[in-house]
């Protein structure tokens, strides 16, 4: 699972890349404040402002929820506060917040409340000052689903929202 | 695609006008022939309450051919044969017939169709008996005849003619079968109708799910869409020229899936966006007389519902809660509405006035209550109840005679068939192999039958009986 993930960064640092190699951002972000870049073998193509930046930088891309739920726990304020972080330090880049429910609710309702999360999110970073404008939100309801078993576990992991950012 | 339309030619006129040849439908047995010593002289009928425990049983000797004439749907001794499978098939799919596979009864040369053998039929074991026949017309039509007999009382119960064009050959086979069920049963028909579905298939996490539509069942099958796109819950509009769904195309500019509700014109393969939102828009629905879709909008985590004319332009908001608000079916006059609203905390039925006056709660049981579907009859709503299980049940629109149709782990989103007797869902598996399929049952919870589908499916919306 973790080599998984590994994979996929990286994967998705390539394609920002080369997304970013075509039509350089009119203006340079500034350097990250903390921390530093880890500089390890592989990192050392990440674009800052990009989306493997954002992923590499916060402490999580992914809030959950309880069931039929959409409020803001302790967990998932201090993943958003990580996530307002590095959004005020990049104000030009614009994110999706992507809603989900599990598989333990009707369709039309689940895209419902798959909104709601995504809302509660995005208000969320809006308190923390992140101008909504740049907040876009969409919901996929039970239909794309990250953990494929039917158990307590896959359905906690299911019921969230995801914050992927747009370049 | 060629506008086909069904002449269903009414009992004696009919074949005499379309028949030249034999069997000449000279005249229905006299109503007054001799019954057997010991049969009552009550018409033969079948209990849709008590006949799924006891099924009538009935012969349909394979329908002969006048003269056996190359067609573009196949010869037309090899129509006979499979029109009778159609017939039978359709029978015995709705549980109350135990019909008899056509090819271990005798043949039925030509001009017995309609004078049926009796005596033999006696001894066959069955009570009622179907014969037709098949004839190539010279405008390059087919006539199918359907004739139904009493076999104790050795009486003919109805008959009529089918004038098809060859693409629509299987239709004649689904009318017949609607004559044979409705004289028997007292209920409307419903063989003669078409199913639009979402074809589903690929691993859990990214199903590519495709729109399709089939006949119900299961043949003509159709895929609508490549499946680039997320597609769910389509709807056939009333006049069955068009499915109301919902997909998540890309926005042009950005690539960004955008959910939206959409119209698929099936005559041109074409389809529109209906309502043109920056917010996610779901659940249509359309209204009895095809004037208006109902759908829900979300609006910063609050979800209404709405109607939009068909043709589109502006919509009016109908329910206005800071909940979720979904889900919405039209009475079948078209007055009233049926909803789902989780405003009391978990999701529960209320049914309202179309312009949203009047909102009451209807269900009151223990568990969530979610796809409230009002029945074409207008005396029942089914629903999806979530209590440990999903299940299907109905209640009445005043809210009383809750009754719980089917148990399985995940049964979802029932539709009615034309007549409002049976219902189709979709039952989701467990765990990341969990498939869906297509399922149907009985008003009266039984007859479970799982639907043939190419791959898996999900969504299935039952549309009206064919004209």
């Amino acid at each position: 699972m973790a080599r998984l993930t590994t994979t996929l960064t990286v994967a998705v640092a390539l394609i920002a890349v080369a997304g970013c190699a075509k039509k350089p951002p009119a203006d340079l972000p500034p350097p990250p404040g903390n921390s530093g870049p880890g500089p390890g073998s592989g990192d050392g193509n990440i674009v800052p402002g990009s989306r493997a930046d954002f992923e590499r930088s916060v402490t999580s891309n992914t809030i959950h929820f309880a069931l039929d739920q959409y409020d803001i726990n302790a967990e998932s304020r201090a993943i958003l506060d990580s996530q307002a972080t590095w959004l005020a330090r990049y104000p030009n880049v614009a994110v999706s917040l992507e809603g989900h429910a599990d598989e333990r609710g009707t369709r039309e309702y689940n895209l419902a409340l798959g909104d709601r999360r995504a809302n509660s999110a995005k208000n969320y970073l809006a308190a923390r000052g992140v101008n909504p404008a740049r907040i876009s939100t969409i919901s996929y309801g039970k239909e794309r689903p990250i953990a494929l078993g039917s158990d307590e576990q896959a359905w906690a992991q299911n019921r969230r929202a995801v914050t992927i950012v747009l370049n | 695609m060629r506008k086909t339309l069904l002449t269903i030619l009414l009992a004696l006129s009919a074949t005499a006008a379309h028949a030249q040849q034999p069997p000449a439908p000279t005249s229905a047995p006299a109503p007054g022939a001799p019954a057997p010593s010991g049969q009552q002289s009550g018409e033969l009928v079948v209990d849709v309450e008590g006949g799924q425990s006891a099924p009538l049983g009935i012969a349909i000797p394979v329908m002969p051919t006048s003269a056996v004439v190359s067609t573009p749907a196949g010869p037309t001794d090899q129509l006979g044969a499979q029109l009778t499978q159609i017939v039978t098939n359709d029978l015995k799919s709705s549980g109350l017939f135990n019909p008899s596979a056509p090819s271990a009864l005798k043949a039925v040369p030509y001009p017995e169709v309609t004078a049926p053998t009796f005596d033999y039929w006696a001894g066959a074991g069955a009570s009622a008996l179907v014969q037709g026949f098949v004839k190539a017309n010279g405008d390059g039509t087919l006539t199918v005849g359907c004739y139904l007999y009493d076999i104790a009382a050795r009486t003919e119960l109805i008959r009529q003619g089918f004038v098809v064009p060859p693409s629509d050959w299987r239709r004649a086979g689904h009318k017949c079968a609607d004559m044979v069920y409705t004289k028997l049963t007292g209920e409307g028909p419903y063989f003669d109708s078409r199913v639009v579905y979402v074809s589903e298939t690929g691993p859990k996490g990214r199903r590519i799910k495709r729109l399709a539509i089939m006949d119900q069942d299961g043949a003509n099958h159709r895929f609508l869409t490549n499946g680039q796109s997320i597609v769910l819950t389509p709807r056939l509009t009333p006049d069955q020229r068009s499915i109301v769904y919902m997909s998540y195309v890309a926005d042009r500019a950005g690539g960004l899936d955008r959910p939206a509700i959409y119209v698929y014109d099936l005559a041109s393969s074409r389809q529109r966006l209906l309502v043109p939102a920056a917010n996610l828009t779901f659940a249509p629905r359309v209204s009895p007389d095809g004037k208006w879709v109902l759908f829900s909008k979300a609006v910063a985590g609050a979800t209404n519902i709405y109607r939009v004319p068909f043709a589109g332009g502006d919509a009016q908001k109908l329910t206005d809660t800071p909940g979720i608000d979904t889900g919405g079916s039209y009475s079948p006059d078209g007055t009233r509405i049926v909803f789902e609203s989780d405003r009391s905390g978990g999701q529960q039925l209320y049914v309202m006035n179309a312009d949203g006056t009047q909102q009451k709660r209807i269900s009151f049981g223990g568990g969530r209550y979610a796809t409230p579907v009002w029945s074409p009859r207008g005396n029942l709503i089914a629903f999806t109840k979530m209590a440990g299980n999903f299940r299907i049940g109905v209640v009445s629109p005043a809210g009383g005679n809750e009754q719980l149709l089917t148990n399985d782990w995940q049964d979802e989103g029932p539709s009615w068939s034309p007549n409002g007797r049976v219902l189709m869902f979709f039952r989701s598996g467990r765990g990341g192999g969990g498939t869906a399929d297509l399922w149907s049952v009985d008003l009266t919870g039984v007859n479970e039958r799982k639907l043939a589908t190419p791959l898996d499916g999900s969504d299935p919306a039952w549309g009206p009986l064919r004209p």
